[in-house]
């Protein structure tokens, strides 16, 4: 059990499974396919990312090291919020980037969405945290690996 | 001057009364959230303040009425509803589609028209409601001067197109951050953008020192992607180009710089670059641009063919020639087009044919089009069988169905957003004029 302080974005309290893309994540091509048919699940579908590609991230916890691609990104994490269809939350370990950050935002304030957005949780989060854990994240920015 | 946090307790950022009247809903709960919008993007970003957005026209990353966006045309209803508006007026990335030009099979039509792009005319009409400019405000290089929207040195924008932003904030010295869509939209709304990172001095300065070391004037798609893929979302202090560029902007490396700053921030995330004895604020500033701990990357020949190697091919058979090509991505300059035109006639000449040797659509800005129509070049390249249209390329690629196309580019914008093959200026003029070997 490992724990890890980040920044709070958006806030909640979460606890489950671990998707974990070690490279940048491209938003567009990672949502693109499951938005198109408004899956109610969407399956990572950027076939240049094998960390997330085919794994369903719905309602996962979507660790990663920020977003990247098409400035569409944040209105793509704003649709896929809008479907509920969205990763439960999402950890980055660095800063989060300007195009992940209005996608949270968007949600937030056009979609009353829960999602929760954490940054700044570090290379050593990133390096420990692997997809399949359980972890659990608490309001004030407490990420443990259980 | 108060603060939203003393009031509400909910913001750190520094606001006018006016900001603050507006999020708290005396201008309609719609601009509410709008400006909450802003705020909350700039708090993420430490932002202290709002600041005026100084030029009169924004730009718009959203162009296409791709049916999945939902919330986009949700929102922009909302907005038409509470008759809110941008201030001034903006320009917008190229239109998805040109079945003119650019042919297109049923099938493919069916799926532009019924699936990907099935809320095209909605979106356009929404767009007009909301301040776009004109019908010929479609184009990603809005800045040129046939199109008009082109900010001065100096001036705070709030543009998403990643290739218009860096050219702005580097060949015209304005300041403009790497927004997402929505956000310039919003931002052009309340008329203030959040003030961090490319908008600060701090922020301009170079946290690379490239070397240029080539043996001849390297192709802008090619050093671009170099400096993209080393420095990421870094500002780099290019050495050396000026060599083979100037000393004076012209159109000629206004071109090229375009070109350039489009392939770095589509292989990196760079919104910004500063060519030494060239550029704006590097003439003005020099190395006071330059962090004292700046990295340095060498580039020569070699390491422009390393970087050109790496490029997977995507086509489904890379043993079949091209069946299209796409120039113009970002969109031709009047000069560029004037230019190919040249190129292909002589490429014609020399092998002894009348007429292109694929499909071959060249894509420019309706009002460099229509400057280009009225030029002797036009007649020129249309007889050569060539297309001309102010289509987005990448929009087009953006559909399953072309993928059984081997599609060639002299884009690395193109290449990495799509499975177009990419090809230096010499070997794309070698395939469209149909020499042997190519």
């Amino acid at each position: 059990m490992k724990s890890f302080k980040g920044r709070v974005i958006a806030g909640g309290n979460f606890k489950g499974e671990a998707v974990v893309s070690r490279q940048g994540l491209n938003t567009l091509a990672t949502f693109q396919k499951s938005a198109l048919t408004r899956s109610k699940e969407v399956i990572g579908s950027d076939q240049n990312n094998p960390d997330v590609f085919g794994k369903k991230l719905t309602g996962k916890v979507l660790c990663l090291p920020q977003t990247i691609g098409s400035t569409t990104g944040g209105l793509v994490i704003q649709t896929v919020c809008s479907l509920k269809a969205n990763p439960a939350a999402f950890l980055f370990s660095e800063h989060i980037d300007s195009l992940a950050a209005s996608g949270i935002v968007l949600a937030k304030v056009w979609e009353n969405s829960d999602v929760i957005a954490i940054d700044l949780l570090g290379q050593e989060f990133l390096d420990t945290v692997k997809t399949g854990d359980t972890v659990e994240i608490k309001e004030d920015g407490t990420v443990t690996i259980l | 001057m108060s603060t939203v946090e003393t009031r509400a307790g909910e913001y750190k950022m520094e606001l006018t009364q006016e900001q603050l009247d507006i999020l708290e809903g005396k201008k309609g709960e719609t601009m509410a959230k709008v400006i909450k919008t802003v705020v909350m993007f700039g708090e993420i970003f430490g932002a202290k303040r709002l600041v005026p957005i100084t030029h009169n026209s924004g730009h718009l990353v959203t162009s296409f009425g791709i049916g999945i966006l939902a919330p986009l045309y949700r929102t922009m209803d909302e907005l038409i509803n509470a008759g809110i508006k941008v201030k001034g007026d903006f320009t917008v990335d190229p239109r998805p589609l040109d079945y003119k030009n650019v042919k297109c099979t049923m099938l493919e039509k069916l799926l532009f028209n019924k699936i990907l792009y099935s809320k095209q005319e909605q979106y356009e009409s929404q767009l007009k409601k909301v301040g776009l400019k004109d019908e010929d405000g479609f184009t990603c290089t809005c800045y040129l001067p046939e199109v008009g929207n082109t900010p001065k040195e100096g001036d705070i924008l709030a543009w998403a197109e990643s290739s218009a932003v860096v050219y702005a904030n580097s060949v015209l010295g304005a300041r403009c951050n790497r927004n997402s869509g929505m956000l310039d939209l919003f931002s052009s709304i309340v008329g203030y953008v959040p003030e961090f990172g490319l908008l600060t001095d701090e922020g301009r300065k170079a946290s690379w020192k490239v070397y240029v070391n080539t043996t001849k004037k390297p192709e802008a798609q090619v050093l671009g992607s170099a400096i993209g893929m080393k420095v990421m979302e870094d500002v780099p202090y290019v050495y050396g180009l000026d060599k083979f560029l100037g000393t004076e902007l012209n159109d000629e490396n206004k071109s090229y710089l375009k070109d350039f700053g489009a392939a770095t921030a589509s292989n990196g995330a760079v919104g910004l670059y500063h060519i030494d004895n060239l550029t704006p604020e590097a003439k003005r500033c020099g190395e006071e641009l330059i962090k004292p701990d700046a990295k340095e990357y060498i580039i020569d020949d070699a390491e422009l063919e390393r970087i050109k190697n790496s490029y997977p091919i995507m086509w489904k058979d890379p043993n079949k020639k091209a069946d299209k090509c796409f120039i113009g991505c970002p969109h031709l300059t009047l000069q560029q087009l004037k230019d190919w035109t040249d190129k292909i006639e002589k490429g014609l000449k020399e092998t002894g044919r009348k007429k292109v040797a694929l499909t071959t659509v060249f894509t420019a800005a309706p009002g460099v089009v229509k400057e280009f129509q009225k030029s002797e070049h036009y007649p020129r390249l249309m007889a050569a069988g060539a297309k001309l249209s102010s289509i987005c390329p990448l929009m087009y690629t953006n559909n399953p169905l072309t993928k059984k196309y081997n599609i060639a580019t002299n884009s690395n914008k193109l290449r990495t957003y799509s499975a177009a093959r990419f090809y230096e200026d010499d070997e794309m003029l070698a395939i469209i004029v149909g020499k042997e070997g190519h």
